[in-house]
């Protein structure tokens, strides 16, 4: 009698056997993913598949939380892991400890998905760079201390304009602690207000040795930074997300330092040429307002301000003619005026009385004029006023 | 107007380009053409003194706390 078996004890027998085949156990295998579904309790399931076979595939939160790039249906994908059966489903399936996209690669890919999501947040957009200051007086300088960039950053900068000062604010930049330091530093950046810009940046290495400046933390503290930051990160041909966030990225760290600052000569010269500029458009003002009073100046009366002064001496001097004609005319009346006056004076002087032949009387004694013959005494001295001489005389009667 | 020793070089530098532009604009009476034209004059000379100022630290960012810096100079290669 052959011996009966359950569907447990003989899928737990097949699941053994996996097991023991050590080259089921840690096992390569590449293919495409495909009905990818992320749980909510964190673990990956898929299917991974080429062009002739299936391959159930699951994935823990415990294994993907290491993952730099999100997997998606379509992706071409290396991954390592065990063979084994999920008894409940009776399907065998690959238990996933690693994953690496194929192609460009796991770092490559995992920059592009950051790089799109942070694009679709506005992240990168133009409106929210900030503008770099034509001259800034304090610039702060993230950056190994120890590195060669710093001190050609410092190098550059104090060539170009001897005058800006300079905080280097420490910070690693290659390892797992890079990322939490660059955030540190970016932040302690943010609460110095006097800096007018910051210079963020680390000297070439590896895709790995400046994958911190792809990290998503650090590009958000770079888009949080109230100041403007430049960045220089590695060599020209190195692109980072940091670059991309940064509000304006150089090539290296060097070149960091040459955008941040103008040659201090360049700067004098556009002084000078401002002040030229000034004072070339203030002379052609006034030569404007010149020309304004030009015409001006041709009146008449500006011209020959003589002949205003002749017309009004000529008015002057008929209008004190006119005054001399009137004065002698009121004069000359006045005169014949006294002459008839005097007349009639003379008419009735007394003097002209005696002319006639009448003579006047008076009392000698208090020179009393003698109207009447009651005015005298008989024996009273009287004189008496003829046309020529007086006559002293005694009245008789 | 702002004093002018309270000015950035950066405001100072903006201030002069600007005065250029009213000035070139050519709308203004001669009065306040001489008032920019002085302004600007005393803004170049302004631009040109702050960059002959003296030369700029280097330092070296030890601690931030409670928004107190502290550094110490920082320690540069032989050129």
């Amino acid at each position: 009698m052959p011996e009966i078996l359950t569907v447990s004890q003989l899928t737990f027998q097949i699941k053994q056997r996996l097991e023991n085949d050590q080259t089921l156990q840690q096992v390569w295998v590449s293919g495409e993913i495909s009905n990818f579904t992320l749980h909510s309790s964190g673990h990956m399931y898929f299917t991974l598949k080429d062009q002739t076979a299936r391959l159930r595939a699951v994935m823990f939160k415990r294994e993907n939380q290491w993952l730099q790039f999100k997997p998606y249906n379509g992706l071409e994908v290396l991954v390592f892991g065990r063979i084994s059966v999920y008894q409940k489903n009776g399907e065998y399936q690959l238990y996933v400890e690693l994953m690496e996209a194929a192609g460009l690669g796991s770092l490559y890919l995992a920059f592009e998905q950051l790089k799109n999501r942070l694009a679709q947040e506005g992240l990168f957009a133009p409106e929210r760079k900030k503008k770099i200051p034509r001259l800034p007086q304090k610039i702060g300088v993230i950056t190994s201390p120890t590195g060669a960039a710093v001190q050609d950053i410092i190098r550059i900068l104090r060539r170009r304009h001897p005058r800006v000062e300079i905080l280097v604010i420490p910070a690693q930049v290659q390892g797992e602690s890079a990322p939490g330091s660059l955030v540190a530093a970016l932040k302690m950046a943010g609460e110095i207000k006097e800096l007018d810009l910051v210079i963020i940046g680390r000297g070439g290495g590896s895709a790995e040795e400046l994958w911190a400046f792809n990290d998503e933390d650090v590009v958000r503290a770079i888009a949080a930074c109230p100041h403007p930051v430049i960045s220089g990160v590695g060599h020209e041909t190195d692109f980072t997300i940091t670059d991309l966030v940064a509000d304006l990225r150089a090539p290296t760290p060097s070149g960091a330092a040459e955008l941040s600052v103008p040659e201090i000569s360049e700067v004098r010269n556009r002084i000078r040429l401002s002040a030229h500029n000034l004072k070339a458009l203030f002379s052609r003002i006034c030569a404007r307002k010149r020309a304004q009073l030009d015409p001006l100046a041709l009146r008449p009366v500006l011209q020959h301000p003589d002949r205003f002064v002749l017309v009004r001496r000529q008015q002057l001097d008929e209008t004190k003619e006119e005054l001399r004609r009137r004065m002698k005319s009121i004069l000359d009346d006045q005169g014949n005026n006294l002459g008839k006056k005097m007349e009639r004076l003379n008419a009735l002087s007394p003097l002209a009385v005696l002319n006639r032949g009448y003579s006047i009387c008076h009392r000698e004694d208090d020179g009393k004029l003698v109207r009447n013959a009651q005015d005298v005494i008989p024996g009273e001295r009287v004189a008496i006023t003829l046309r020529h001489g007086q006559l002293h005389a005694k009245v008789v009667i | 107007m702002e004093k002018l020793t309270e000015k950035t070089f950066e405001e100072a530098l903006a201030r002069l380009e600007q005065i250029i532009g009213e000035l070139e604009n050519g709308e203004l009476s001669l009065d306040e053409s001489l008032k920019l034209f002085e302004e600007g004059i005393a803004l170049s000379r302004h631009c040109n003194l702050k960059l002959d100022e003296a030369q700029g630290k280097v330092e070296l960012l030890l601690e931030l706390k409670d928004g107190v810096v502290k550094t110490e100079g920082f320690r540069l290669e032989e050129e």
